[in-house]
């Protein structure tokens, strides 16, 4: 077995609500090797956004529960490894770019406070020190990193004087801030207008290649997925039916739920037709 | 094919009631509360069968049995002309509980309309209302039953009123700001255009909405509302003896402390015990409404 | 050949006021547009937010009162006539959310029963209704006592759908009626749309920012951008050769599965290896001359 940068072995997942369990993910494996572009598809209740916060460690422990398995970091197991050494992980070789645009950034603080404080901790958890001024020096690389074009000016803002799509730019930005080697984006763009999501997906494409990072990329729009990966996991209610290379997945899936889920895309050449004449009562 | 298209119930499907009791009997301060607020009632509404001297009620002497201390027979011990301070105590929940009936009986429909309307409708009717609002949101209750009772005779009935004619605002400003965000949600718009009339969207569409909101202060203002009307009573403005009130009876009791300390301190818990509860249920119901928000 | 419905010169425009009330300026949300929609065809309005595609269908369902122009249903000038009930019998709306469309706190039936009562339906046949209308919506007949948070999204959805048909109505708009579901479930809704529309002979106004599912369900399109409509044709013609800069931006941006629709879709000048905005690109177009130049290769 290729020495993955993040290696997700046969994880199960357990939520127990009202006194009833239900188990959410049924050993689910997945690889991330370094420098490469992953896709985690699947629909509402797939598991691949619980996939992703026990990834993160944001599962809530209670209701969710892991019920066994492993998740690989750099050859580290992140399940038994010590709490603080997991905190240092996160942020800084692994990042997460959030979806919503709107309430992941508070909005009582300039984007130049709270990208700030973020580095602060980073840097801290790390052992690293440098001063303000430097600090703001490498927010605003940052953010022209992620094409501002006036980096300074979006540093002083308060969110609500940004558009969405600079919102979600700045999120980028954030993750970027302590150099990770592992971006997990959780569909980006979906809460923005689709010319928006299109400069997203690009700059975020971009980015992973210039900079030779890992991309974990977890949505639901099969459009998504063949643009921003190369390799693809599809999951459907707690396990991973498929995984392939994206342009085999499209061209000829195996499984019988990847085939549906691509039949049921509409196409924009047309000729998808709704409907079954007569059919229905 | 076909098959597929009618999409089946999930396997498992719990009922409302069933989840709704599993959250609250998972809720010590709701269950504490309730367990409360139930024994409350009962024991008001069965005080003539369940007390030892029910006929220690009314303008009974019995200088032999002055200031005894509890007792096996008298639990709480006796007042200052022997009559039991337990069996009183039970009747004079009665008149804290028949008084935050009446009260809240009266400000929670008006409350709740007024709220309805100004929230709803906007424009003028909201600024008559919500100024009348402010006006009476200025006026501490307690004040108000004062000078109801300088004006007219200090009684129950006139308290109450007095009480009532203040506390819906509460409930209008709840019921106001509820409405205000459920107005522009899309169900509301729906019925809007499905040509519902206003009353419909009024009481069918947003009232349901508000009951939960609706239940948690009701039942927080059922204990303040009782405090309220001790307080009246210790100030001598509520019942009149000799009829049991828990109030006039801390008021009467207070002169022979500390030597005599049940007199007025074992009255004085019963309050603080009732109110105590209907807090509590106040509180769990909260927590638990909150849970079926998020969902 | 009628037109069920004809938009003309409608136009709205919402004060921007300053802290005190006073009115320091105007947002032309909706900006002189006109259209009209044949009976029983399918009219698309595609745009994104800011669009005015949404103020256009509170408009014609008279939640909102345009500043000037006229909304023609059936040859009747409906202009302003808000919420009356013979009207409300010919056009119904399906909303986009339909987590928030149906009420929490009411069970499927009683919500289906609203149109019913409002239109003076008799009390005893409510019943009967709601099952004929859960059964043409593939639900069965016993969803009618389940309260919204126990049903899935495109149950929901469904449920919505029943409501809206409630009122035998003529005209349907769709307000984005998929956007909140995942795409196995918006295939047999939509599926369920084509049904209904043929066998009850329903007009749609559909108003979606889905290029792909539009191509697929709409006859005719209309591509608003800043209140205004910038490019209207037949579907398939506007998709194969888009006129406008901003549908061709639209166009470029939908994320696609196939090489064959990747090809269908325009090459857009790239500013700084960036995707330019629709302002950019058509001010672009408009005057300044080095990137224009490249787009006209």
């Amino acid at each position: 077995m290729s020495e993955a940068l993040l290696s997700v072995r046969n994880l199960g997942v357990q939520f127990t609500t009202y006194g009833q369990t239900n188990q959410v993910l049924k050993g689910v494996s997945l690889d991330v090797p370094a420098r490469s572009q992953i896709a985690l598809v699947g629909e509402s209740g797939s598991g691949k956004t619980v996939t992703m916060r026990a990834i993160m460690g944001l599962l809530r422990t209670p209701p969710a529960r892991i019920t066994g398995g492993e998740i690989f970091y750099d050859g580290r197991d992140l399940l038994t490894m010590p709490a603080k050494d997991r905190l240092k992980l996160r942020g800084t070789a692994m990042s997460m770019v959030f979806q919503d645009p709107m309430s992941s950034l508070n909005p009582v603080f300039t984007i130049a406070d709270q990208m700030g404080t973020i580095l602060k901790y980073a840097d801290r958890r790390l052992g690293r020190s440098r001063g303000k001024k430097e600090r703001m020096a490498r927010v605003h690389e940052v953010l022209g990193q992620v094409r501002m074009r006036d980096p300074e000016r979006v540093a002083r803002s308060y969110p609500i004087m940004l558009s969405g799509g600079m919102r979600q730019r700045v999120l980028i930005a954030m993750a970027l801030l302590s150099e990770p080697q592992l971006l997990i984006a959780d569909e980006p763009g979906t809460a923005l207008d689709v010319t928006t999501q299109a400069q997203i997906l690009k700059l975020l494409k971009d980015l992973v290649e210039e900079r030779g990072l890992a991309l974990l990329m977890i949505t639901h729009n099969l459009g998504v997925v063949r643009e921003t990966s190369n390799y693809v996991y599809v999951m459907n209610k707690g396990v991973v039916v498929e995984h392939r290379p994206t342009a085999e997945l499209f061209e000829a899936p195996r499984d019988d739920y990847t085939k549906a889920l691509i039949a049921a895309v509409p196409r924009l050449t047309g000729g998808t037709s709704f409907g079954r004449a007569g059919a229905a009562a | 094919m076909a098959s597929q298209t009618v999409p089946t119930a999930p396997p498992r499907r719990l009922s409302n009631a069933y989840q709704n009791w599993y959250r609250f009997s998972r809720n010590p301060t709701a269950v504490i509360g309730a367990v409360i607020v139930i024994l409350a009632i009962l024991a008001a509404i069965l005080a003539p069968w369940i007390t030892p001297h029910p006929d220690h009620v009314g303008a009974v002497v019995n200088f032999r049995a002055r200031h005894l201390p509890p007792s096996a027979d008298y639990w709480f011990g006796t007042d200052n002309v022997g009559r039991d301070i337990f069996s009183r105590v039970v009747f004079g929940l009665r008149i804290s509980l028949l008084l935050a009936l009446v009260v809240l009986g009266i400000a929670v429909p008006v409350g709740t309309t007024l709220g309805l309307l100004a929230g709803y409708f906007g424009g003028w009717v909201e600024i008559v209302i919500m100024r009348l609002t402010d006006i009476a949101l200025a006026i501490p209750p307690l004040v108000m039953a004062l000078a109801v009772a300088a004006v007219l005779s200090p009684d129950l009935i006139n308290s109450m009123l007095a009480i009532a004619a203040l506390w819906w605002t509460w409930h209008t400003r709840l019921i106001y700001s509820i409405t205000r965000q459920l107005r522009t949600q899309e169900f509301v718009e729906a019925a809007e255009t499905l040509g519902a009339s206003k009353f419909h969207i009024l009481f069918r569409e947003i009232l349901p909405n508000c009951v939960s909101a609706l239940a948690v202060k009701t039942s927080l203002d059922c204990g303040f509302v009782i405090l309220v009307g001790a307080s009246l009573s210790f100030l001598g403005l509520g019942i009149q003896p000799p009829t049991p009130d828990l109030g006039t009876m801390v008021a009467s009791g207070s002169a022979f402390l500390p030597d005599y300390w049940w007199e007025s301190v074992l009255p004085g818990c019963a309050i603080l015990v009732v109110a105590l509860g209907f807090n509590l249920l106040g509180d769990g119901l909260r927590d638990l409404f909150d849970v079926q928000e998020v969902r | 050949m009628t037109n069920i419905l004809e938009i003309v010169r409608l136009t709205k425009l919402f004060p921007v006021r300053n802290g005190f009330g006073g009115k320091i300026g105007e947002v032309r949300a909706v900006d002189d547009v006109s259209f009209a929609i044949e009976k029983g065809k399918v009219y698309g309005l595609a745009g994104e937010s800011g669009s005015g595609k949404s103020t256009i269908a509170r408009m014609i369902m008279g939640l909102a009162g345009p500043t000037s122009g006229d909304i023609l249903l059936d040859g009747h000038n409906i202009t302003g006539e808000t919420g009356s009930r013979a009207y409300g019998r010919k056009v119904q709306m399906v909303f986009q959310n339909p987590g928030s469309s149906l009420n929490p706190r009411r069970t499927v039936g009683q919500s289906i029963e609203v149109p019913l009562a409002a239109h003076g339906a008799p009390r005893t046949e409510h019943k009967q209704r709601v099952s004929e209308l859960l059964e043409m919506v593939q639900l069965p007949a016993d969803f009618a006592s389940r309260f919204p948070h126990e049903l899935s999204g495109g149950q929901k959805q469904r449920v919505a759908i029943a409501r809206a048909l409630a009122v035998a109505p003529q005209l349907l708009i769709l307000d984005e009626p998929t956007s909140a579901l995942d795409v196995s479930v918006q295939a047999r809704v939509m599926d369920l749309l084509v049904d209904l529309g043929r066998q009850l002979g329903l007009t749609y106004l559909f108003i979606s920012h889905d290029l792909s599912l539009m191509r697929n369900f709409a006859d005719t399109v209309g591509v608003l951008y800043l209140g205004k409509i910038v490019e209207t044709g037949p579907t398939a013609s506007v998709f194969e050769s888009p006129q406008h800069d901003y549908t061709r931006l639209l166009l470029a941006s939908v994320p696609v599965i196939s090489a064959e629709e990747e090809a269908m879709r325009p090459r857009i000048p790239l500013i700084d290896g960036e995707i330019p905005t629709a302002e950019q690109l058509i001010a672009l177009r408009g005057g300044a001359a080095p990137v224009s130049q490249r787009t006209e290769k």
